[in-house]
């Protein structure tokens, strides 16, 4: 064993440790699905329909089965039987409409890009030939593009279903006991902020596209996708294709990015489990990014028409929600469950006395929208934010006084919220005061003043929010009171083997996080071995046994507490071999830095040699099996808490619309902080992703229901061109409901960024009349909302450039 | 569909190959599927996201933008070929030390489009790093911690 004197005398909780991981992603030697191959492999090639909704009058495959080198072409009604329907977890109502769902359409199409046959061929290059000869006659019908429109019924995605409301779900403080009634609160109120606010759809755009392989040998069969949920998957094929657990292995090997885009049950893996079983051959399907862009799930897309209502003195008195949920053609695997979510968090850190939340989920001709990074939450914590910002627009108040005078105070924790969870710990003061004394607030109001004063055609914004979020998706029981198909624990294995290297199984599955270097610290100091002797094991089902995968900033506070769990067994396990290899009772056996002393004597033997005594077992204690390795799963008591405060200054040219951010300040409360480089890359690529939305990035469909926004040409996913340097930091109030304190914090730049984007465009361009601005904040969008509020701007649009073209 | 096959003869990481393929052959596509390097990856089919970026005679290009036959003669290194003699190059130890990564999957495409850009501009600011980085796409990092690799690697001096 290579023991250093460094990893024994530093903690590694806390230590900023290089990854483990990068040492074959930057070499080139990575374990992506689409860089896997198997001998006499078949490609798979998706013939997707152009329009949007039609009925299939003819698809004449002929001349595809005749092109070269193709083994067979698949159709709806060729797999009518077998393809059984993509699986929908998450009834949130009884009486939910969930249509049928196939993975290769059957006799109608209900949104451009759904696949309407499979062509099986040797090549990559003979596929996408084949995709041409195949002939498909559309008879068009109705089309429902605007959310709007689709809750007025007029036509419908279904017609079967008679509506295109596939569920209303309902949350009222009143009846819930939770607080008061909200109509009332509304009527008696000295204020009331009516708003409606847009989320446009947008595409979770992980970087590598999806990718299967699937190797049928016998009756099992090997998968390999990149996906964030091997486990679920698994579970789900089985009871979509009825192939039992133990016939199917699946494998998430290195997976290039997910955000919640690849947490899905999708068409195309189970038509390549269905292509494997009919060709007998191993085959392999890798989308092009702009089947990815029609075909794989998209995220957001609601509605929100919102009543927020107040005394004179900010003090926030009741919030009426009443959102429209776009849930695409079909319910995706977790899709109904986002907004349900979201209602949670609309009074985010404030303590409102009435609440009420009304979400309507709606067909419409698009793919389906599912989880995207913070999925239901991001979308709640914009809409109070601005709604906080209207108010003291509104009351002529600061924005943070505002927030200041309604949200929780630090020594009101544990805190029972008005949606019914109960909050553990918390100080948004001192985060607030860390982010205030980084950004230099009151300078850059001045600066503003002096600004408008002098009506500069560049103003300056300043946006705030302040936010919390729930992660460690979930506690078991709490999913079970929504209707969730699923559990929320967390499995973990820990192995201490004969050379006293440790091995760790973990049922996370991550895809970019991090995860085995700050699971490599976690079990370092919890069993007092170097670092670089623990190895994690992740992402195939046949290696761990059970798991619930990576979403939801669910693998700290729930994966890296059943790795605690099962690791402190390991220990317990060690401590009665130990005790019977130094001859001493249990009760003297001490455990500290990886060895086991006895109490009061310099007798002790190390865990690595407790390891070999296990595995030789020659002479173990009585009912004690051989090896040193345990599991545990772990089922959180409650969610955690995270919470920050960010704050943005950016310069709006009035004249053109281009927003120029300047300026970004966060501070994070996430807990005990496990490694801080692995932190501040979850944060600043949230981030980015969340800044996205403000600013750049939309799925944009005509009135036809085509995807015009069909690759990264019209879909503005920031480059380093486009965004800033950010000033990112924490404040630290450990979590109580785990011993870790972790809270997670995968989703929190996301969720938090867009509304203070948001809040400071409309800051720089309110005293011009600007009430509001729908994301993305384009140039021409921001323009148009100048012009419109009758002064400031010139009279013609503005053609703006930015870095890679117009944004508009 | 059939093709006249070409002679493509190139010098990839240093080793020379000689193979037959359809001129409609990406050169991307010849280097992952028939040489195996798959350490180049495909993020987009519009040139957009520049995973697939390998140095072409020594300067950056998207090799899912060329064909294979477009190569034949010259010399290619992808991210496979930039460690000599077990040593990593400075950008990707920059990478390393920087976590200018997490999935990785543009990783590959970063670190030859940031090595072309120090063969170019050995010192460049911050400003122009991020100009120079515009035709590839990351969505994990934000950047920020892209553009500290570069600065870094650049403070290294030589990057070739």
């Amino acid at each position: 064993m290579s023991v250093t004197s460094d990893s024994e005398t530093t903690a590694e909780i806390g230590r900023r440790r290089l990854r483990k991981e990068d040492a074959r992603l930057i070499t080139g030697r990575n374990h992506y699905t689409d860089s896997m191959s198997r001998v006499g492999m078949l490609t798979l090639g998706m013939v997707r329909s152009p329009v949007a909704h039609a009925k299939i009058t003819r698809l004449d495959v002929s001349a595809a089965k005749a092109s070269p080198g193709v083994v067979d072409v698949l159709t709806g009604p060729d797999l009518a039987d077998s393809q059984g329907s993509l699986p929908n977890a998450w009834p949130v109502t009884p009486d939910q409409k969930a249509p049928a769902h196939p993975a290769v359409a059957i006799d109608e199409v209900v949104f451009a890009g759904e696949i309407v046959a499979v062509v099986i061929a040797r090549t990559a290059a003979q596929a996408r030939d084949a995709i041409e000869l195949v002939d498909v006659d559309y008879d068009d019908l109705p089309v429902v593009v605007d959310l709007e429109a689709a809750e007025r019924d007029e036509e419908l995605v279904h017609p079967d279903l008679g509506t295109n409301t596939s569920s209303v779900w309902v949350f009222d403080s009143a009846s819930a006991g939770t607080g008061g009634d909200v109509q009332q609160a509304i009527a008696d109120s000295d204020v009331v902020i009516e708003r409606t606010l847009y989320q446009q759809r947008l595409i979770p755009s992980f970087m590598e596209p999806r990718s299967i392989l699937v190797d049928p040998t016998g009756d099992r069969i090997e998968m390999w996708s990149a996906t964030q949920i091997p486990h679920i998957l698994r579970t789900m094929l089985s009871m979509t294709l009825g192939i039992p657990e133990g016939k199917l292995r699946v494998t998430a090997p290195d997976v290039g990015g997910g955000f919640g885009g690849k947490l899905e049950v999708t068409p195309e893996e189970v038509i390549t489990v269905l292509a494997a079983q009919r060709t007998g051959k191993p085959c392999k399907y890798t989308e092009t990014r702009s089947e990815s862009l029609m075909g794989a799930h998209h995220g957001r897309a609601q509605v929100q028409r919102l009543k927020l209502s107040a005394n004179k003195d900010g003090t926030v008195t009741g919030l009426d929600v009443r959102l429209l949920a776009d849930m695409g053609a079909y319910l995706g695997l977790v899709g109904p469950g986002i907004p349900v979510l979201g209602a949670f968090m609309y009074n985010a850190i404030y303590k409102f006395p009435a609440y009420r939340f009304e979400s309507k989920a709606l067909f419409t001709d698009k793919v389906w929208t599912d989880a995207y990074r913070g999925a239901g939450r991001p979308e709640a914590t914009f809409a109070i934010e601005r709604m906080m910002d209207e108010l003291a627009a509104e009351l002529g108040m600061d924005p943070l006084e505002v927030r200041r005078k309604n949200w929780i105070k630090h020594d009101e924790f544990p805190f029972s919220t008005i949606s019914g969870l109960e909050y553990d710990s918390g100080n948004y003061e001192a985060a607030t005061d860390k982010a205030l004394e980084l950004f230099g607030y009151e300078e850059l109001r001045a600066e503003q003043q002096r600004r408008r004063e002098s009506n500069d055609p560049v103003q300056l914004g300043i946006g705030v929010s302040t936010y919390t979020e729930m992660c460690g998706l979930a506690p078991s029981r709490v999913l079970g009171s929504l209707d969730y198909g699923a559990g929320g624990w967390e499995y973990a294995q820990v192995r201490v083997l004969p050379t006293g290297h440790v091995e760790v199984v973990t049922g996370i599955s991550p895809h970019g996080q991090g995860h085995e270097t700050g699971f490599s610290q976690i079990v370092a100091d919890r069993l007092g071995v170097p670092f670089d002797n623990v190895e994690i094991l992740h992402g195939d089902t046949q290696v761990a046994q059970r798991g619930l995968d990576t979403y939801g900033s669910r693998s700290l506070t729930v994966g890296g507490m059943a790795v605690v769990a099962a690791a402190d067994k390991v220990i317990a396990k060690a401590k009665v071999i130990a005790a019977h290899m130094l001859e001493a009772s249990e009760d003297d056996i001490e455990f500290e830095s990886g060895r086991f002393g006895v109490r009061g004597t310099d007798q002790g033997v190390a865990l690595g040699d407790v390891a070999l005594a296990a595995f030789a077992a020659h002479d173990l204690p009585d009912g004690i099996e051989a090896s040193l390795d345990s599991d545990a799963t772990f089922d959180p008591e409650n969610f955690s808490f995270p919470h920050g405060s960010h704050l943005c200054a950016m310069e709006v040219d009035t004249e053109t619309g281009q927003v120029t951010l300047r300026k970004y300040v966060c501070v994070d409360d996430i807990g005990t902080i496990i490694n801080p480089l692995l932190v501040e890359g979850q944060v600043q690529g949230g981030l980015a992703q969340g800044i996205a939305q403000a600013l750049f990035e939309e799925a944009v469909y005509d009135d036809a229901g085509t995807l015009v926004s069909g690759s990264f040409v019209d879909y503005l996913v920031p480059s380093a061109a486009d965004l800033p340097s950010f000033i990112t930091d924490t404040t630290t109030t450990p979590a109580t409901s785990n011993v870790l304190g972790v809270k997670g914090v995968g989703e929190a730049g996301t969720i938090a960024s867009t509304p203070a984007i948001v809040n400071g465009v409309l800051d720089a361009i309110r005293h011009l009349g600007v009430k509001d601005v729908r994301m993305p904040c384009s140039p021409s969008t921001v323009w148009a909302a100048i012009h419109d509020a009758g002064s400031g701007a010139t009279a013609e649009a503005p053609n703006v450039q930015t870095a890679r073209g117009d944004q508009s | 569909m059939t093709t006249t096959k070409q002679t493509v003869t190139m010098t990839v990481d240093g080793a020379q190959y000689s193979d037959d393929v359809e001129p409609r052959l990406l050169l991307v596509q010849y280097l992952r599927e028939r040489l195996g390097k798959t350490g180049t990856t495909v993020g987009c089919d519009t040139t957009n996201c520049g995973a697939c970026t390998v140095l072409l005679d020594g300067e950056s290009v998207k090799s899912c933008t060329m064909f294979a036959v477009q190569a034949d003669g010259h010399e290619v290194v992808t991210v496979e070929g930039l460690a000599q003699n077990g040593e990593l190059h400075p950008v990707q130890q920059a990478f390393h030390e920087h976590a200018a990564l997490q999935c990785g999957y543009c990783t590959s495409g970063m670190i030859m489009q940031s090595v072309s850009l120090l063969n170019e501009n050995p010192h460049p600011s911050q400003e122009e790093i991020r100009s120079g980085l515009e035709g590839n796409l990351c969505r994990c990092t934000g950047y920020q911690s892209i553009v500290e690799a570069v600065s870094a690697a650049a403070g290294e001096g030589d990057t070739q």
